[in-house]
C-alpha cells in the first residue's frame, strides 16, 4: 500500500491511497491471531465477522471474502476508505497492544476493490413479500437500510432530491478520499437486487406527505444536512462558505473544472478552513488543489481534533498550515473577504465531551490575511422534511426521536443515520440504518 | 443519463425573453404559487432555480430572461428537447389567504412570476391588482393573462412607449395615496424589488419580495442563498423565496448575486465563441 506523493497529489483530484496489493493483503492478513472472542468485531458497528474475513483473505480466497463482509456490509469499499478505524475495530485489536493493529479497514477495502473489478456477486434475495418501503435519502444510511429491505424481498423506492445518489458520499466526501465510481458501483448493487431510485425528489415536496405515509413503511434518511455558521460578523460577504457548500460546488458540480462544467467556485489565494473534524480536512484538502495557500484554524488543540488520524497527516503534508488553539471571532472585508480576525485560546479544565474547554487570551487578538473563509464546524438535522411531515416527534436539536428499533412516534415510520442521531460518521449512520430496517423487517412480518 | 423531462414548447416572448412549458409531473402536480423549480440541463450543467410561473396537467411553466451562459443556452433548446434534471416543487408557498384587497407588482421577466399568485389571491377571495412594468412596450410580457386574472391592470414603460410614462413604484404610490391596499407583492430584479418595496414602507403594507440569490441544492444544505432578514440569516430556498419586503438587506443580496460576475462573463464568452464556430446553437455543448 502506498500513498501517492504530496507533491504529485496536489494537482488532481485523483485518490491519494492507492490500496494493498494481493500480496500485501495476504501478508497483512496472515498477521491475524484468529481470536477466539475477537474484539473487533464488537469494535465494528455493523458487526462484520472480521476474523472469518481475514482468514479468507490470508489463504487467497477473496471471492469468499467479499462475500462474508457484504453478509453485513454492502458498502465495503466506502468503509475501508472512510471509516475511523482507529476508534473502532483497529483500535480494539488484540495486536494493537504490543505491535501494530491488523489493517482492517485496508483489508476490507482491498477485498472489496477486487470484487468489483473482478465482477460483484449479488447476495441472495428472498422472495418477494409484496410489502412497499419507501427509503427517503440515498446516503450511507438509506442506501444500507435499502439494501437490507431489498434482500428481505420487499419492493424499495429510495427518494433523492439530488440528481446524483449517495447523499454525503457524492457531495460531501472528496474524490481524492472517495472516487466517485466506487460509490456509484456500490449503490449499483442495492438498485441491482430490486431497490429503486428516484432522483429529483424532495420527499414532502415532490412526494406529499400522505403519499408517502402510504407506503407499508417508511425509513427516513435524510442526513444532518443544515450547515452551521459561527455567527460571526462578516459572514455573508462574499468568499465566506459553508464546508457543505464549498464541497458541494467542487464534488457534486465538478466547479474545479469550470467553464468546461457549468458551476463556479471562487478561486482564492489565501484560504482559512475553520474546524478539526473530517469534513474541514476535506475543504482544506480540496482549497489546497484549487490552488490556495490553506490555513485550518482549530480552537482545541490537534490531539483533540475529531478528523480521523489518516485525513489530518494527509492534510499536513499536503503542506495546510495548522493553527490550533484559534478561534475566529470576525471576518474583516469591505465587497469581499480580506481577513480572519482570530483569538489565542487556552486549554482549560475538562468539559463534558472530556476536551479542555478553550478560553480566549486576553490581548493575543491577531488578523490573518486571507481572501477566503470555509466554515466547517459542523452540521445539524436538516429540518425540512421533518417540518413537512405533521405528527413526526423531534428532539431538542432538531432530531427525530427514535426507540432503540429505529421507530418514530409514527408506527410505521422508522429514521436512521444522522437525522436520527445527529452529525456522525458514514458507518455509525449505517449501523443504526441496519437496525432500523431489521425493525421494520420485524414490523412487516408480525402485520 | 436518462432524460425525462421534455420542453413541450418553447417560444421567445419578448426579446430575450424566454417562456417554456416542461413536462415534470411531480414538481406540476404538488406545485402552488411562490414556489420554484430548480434544473439542469445536461451532465456539465449547473442547477439553476426558476419560478414556477404556471402549471396546467403534469407540466410546468418558466419564464426566464437569457443573460448568461446557462440561460443563453437553455433558450437554444427547442420543443421535444430534453432536460436532464428538474426538481421542485422547492420553498415555501406564497401566504395566500383572505386579505381585502391586493397588489401585484411585476417588472421585466419578474411578470412572469405574478399571474400563478394573482389567480390564488382571487380565488381566495381578495381584489387583485395588477402592476407590470417594463422598458418598454416590446419587452410587456403576459398582459392578457395578467388582465384576464387581475380585477385592475395596470402597465408602466421607463420609456412612456406604453401605458404609464414612469416606473411601477409611481403607480403603486398613487394608488396607495387614494385607497387602501392590504397586501403587496414585488416580483423582478432586485434593485426594482428594493426601490418598489421602499414606496409601501410609509402606508404600513404588507408587502412580499420574491427574493432571487445565488443556489445550489435548494433544499437548505449548501447555504449559497443566505440572505439577511429582520437581522437573522435566512435560507432562500427553505425559509423563502418570499419574504417581508421591509426587513430584507437588499444591498447584501445583490453583493451576494455578484459573487460569480467574472466567472459568469467568461463562460458567457466561451458560449458565445463556441456558439459561433460550431453552428448547433450550443447542442453540442463540451
Amino acid at each position: 500500500m502506498s500513498d501517492r506523493p504530496a507533491a504529485t497529489r496536489v494537482h488532481d483530484f485523483a485518490e491519494v491511497d492507492q490500496g494493498l496489493t494481493a500480496e500485501e493483503a495476504i501478508a497483512e492478513a496472515a498477521r491475524c491471531l484468529q481470536c477466539k472472542k475477537p474484539l473487533c468485531v464488537g469494535g465494528c458497528p455493523v458487526c462484520i465477522d472480521i476474523p472469518a474475513f481475514i482468514a479468507e483473505v490470508a489463504e487467497g480466497n477473496f471471492a469468499e471474502a467479499a462475500r462474508l463482509v457484504k453478509e453485513q456490509n454492502m458498502l465495503p469499499a466506502i468503509c475501508g476508505r472512510v471509516c475511523p478505524q482507529e476508534t473502532q475495530c483497529e483500535g480494539v485489536c488484540i495486536l494493537g497492544k504490543k505491535e501494530t493493529p491488523i489493517r482492517i479497514g485496508a483489508l476490507e477495502r482491498f477485498v472489496a476493490d477486487w470484487e468489483r473489478e473482478s465482477g460483484a456477486t449479488l447476495p441472495e434475495v428472498a422472495a418477494p413479500t409484496g410489502r412497499r418501503v419507501a427509503v427517503v435519502g440515498s446516503g450511507p444510511a438509506g442506501i444500507t437500510a435499502a439494501a437490507d429491505l431489498a434482500r428481505a424481498g420487499h419492493a424499495v423506492t429510495v427518494y433523492e432530491s439530488l440528481h446524483e445518489a449517495g447523499g454525503v458520499l457524492t457531495y460531501g466526501i472528496p474524490s481524492f478520499r472517495m472516487p466517485k465510481d466506487v460509490v456509484k458501483a456500490e449503490i449499483e448493487q442495492v438498485v441491482r437486487m430490486g431497490a429503486e431510485i428516484k432522483k429529483n425528489y424532495l420527499v414532502g415536496r415532490s412526494l406529499p406527505a400522505e403519499e408517502l405515509l402510504a407506503y407499508d413503511a417508511v425509513f427516513l434518511a435524510t442526513g444532518a444536512g443544515l450547515p452551521s455558521f459561527m455567527g460571526i460578523p462578516g459572514e455573508n460577504l462574499p468568499g465566506v462558505y459553508s464546508a457543505n457548500e464549498f464541497l458541494t460546488r467542487v464534488n457534486l458540480m465538478h466547479a474545479e473544472k469550470f467553464p468546461a462544467f457549468d458551476t463556479p467556485v471562487k478561486h482564492a489565494a489565501r484560504v482559512a478552513v475553520i474546524g478539526g473534524g473530517n469534513v474541514a480536512m476535506d475543504a482544506a484538502r480540496v482549497a489546497r488543489r484549487l490552488g490556495a495557500k490553506v490555513f485550518l484554524i482549530y480552537r482545541r488543540r490537534e490531539e483533540d481534533m475529531p478528523a480521523r488520524l489518516a485525513e489530518v497527516h494527509h492534510a499536513k503534508e499536503e503542506g495546510i498550515e495548522f493553527l490550533t488553539c484559534t478561534n475566529p471571532v470576525g471576518i474583516i472585508g469591505d465587497a469581499a473577504v480580506t481577513g480572519l480576525e482570530c483569538v489565542k485560546m487556552s486549554m482549560c479544565s475538562l468539559d463534558a465531551s472530556g476536551r479542555p474547554s478553550p478560553e480566549p487570551e486576553t490581548g493575543s487578538e491577531f488578523t490573518l490575511d486571507v481572501d477566503m473563509v470555509i466554515q466547517a464546524i459542523g452540521t445539524s438535522p436538516n429540518p425540512l422534511l421533518v417540518s413537512l411531515i405533521p405528527g413526526l416527534e423531534r428532539g431538542r436539536k432538531g432530531n427525530v426521536v427514535v426507540d432503540e428499533d429505529g421507530r418514530t412516534s409514527i408506527p410505521h415510520v422508522f429514521a436512521g443515520g444522522d437525522i436520527a442521531t445527529g452529525a456522525a460518521t458514514v458507518i455509525e449512520a449505517m449501523g443504526s440504518a441496519k437496525k432500523a430496517a431489521a425493525g421494520i423487517n420485524r414490523m412487516l412480518r408480525e402485520a | 443519463m436518462t432524460r425525462l423531462y421534455t420542453i413541450n414548447t418553447a417560444t421567445e416572448i419578448a426579446d430575450k425573453i424566454f417562456e417554456f412549458w416542461i413536462d415534470a409531473p411531480q414538481v406540476a402536480r404538488n406545485a402552488r404559487a411562490g414556489q420554484f423549480l430548480i434544473l439542469r440541463i445536461d451532465e456539465k450543467g449547473e442547477r439553476v432555480p426558476l419560478t414556477i410561473s404556471a402549471v396546467d396537467g403534469d407540466a410546468v411553466r418558466v419564464v426566464f430572461m437569457a443573460v448568461g451562459k446557462t440561460t443563453e443556452h437553455l433558450a437554444t433548446l427547442q420543443a421535444g428537447d430534453t432536460l436532464a434534471d428538474v426538481v421542485g416543487p422547492l420553498g415555501k408557498p406564497s401566504e395566500i389567504r383572505e386579505y381585502g384587497t391586493c397588489c401585484l407588482v411585476g417588472g421585466g421577466a419578474g411578470i412572469a412570476c405574478t399571474p400563478i399568485i394573482a389567480r390564488e389571491l382571487k380565488a381566495a377571495g381578495n381584489h387583485v391588482i395588477g402592476i407590470i412594468g417594463s422598458r418598454n412596450a416590446d419587452l410587456l410580457i403576459l398582459e392578457d393573462e395578467m388582465r384576464e386574472v387581475c380585477d385592475e391592470l395596470f402597465i408602466t414603460t421607463d420609456d412612456g412607449s406604453k401605458g404609464f410614462h414612469g416606473y411601477a413604484a409611481d403607480v403603486l404610490k398613487r394608488e396607495l395615496d387614494h385607497r387602501t391596499i392590504d397586501a403587496v407583492w414585488i416580483i423582478g430584479p432586485a434593485i426594482m424589488m428594493k426601490v418598489t418595496s421602499a414606496a409601501t414602507l410609509p402606508y404600513g403594507v404588507k408587502t412580499f419580495v420574491s427574493l432571487n440569490p445565488i443556489m445550489v441544492d435548494g433544499t437548505g444544505m449548501c447555504g449559497s442563498c443566505r440572505v439577511t432578514v429582520g437581522g437573522e440569516t435566512k435560507f432562500a430556498c427553505v425559509d423563502g423565496p418570499e419574504f417581508d419586503a421591509h426587513q430584507v438587506d437588499f444591498a447584501e443580496l445583490m453583493q451576494r448575486q455578484r459573487i460569480y460576475t467574472d466567472q459568469e462573463k467568461l463562460a458567457a464568452e466561451k458560449f458565445a465563441e463556441h456558439v459561433c464556430r460550431c453552428g448547433e446553437g450550443g447542442h453540442c455543448h463540451e
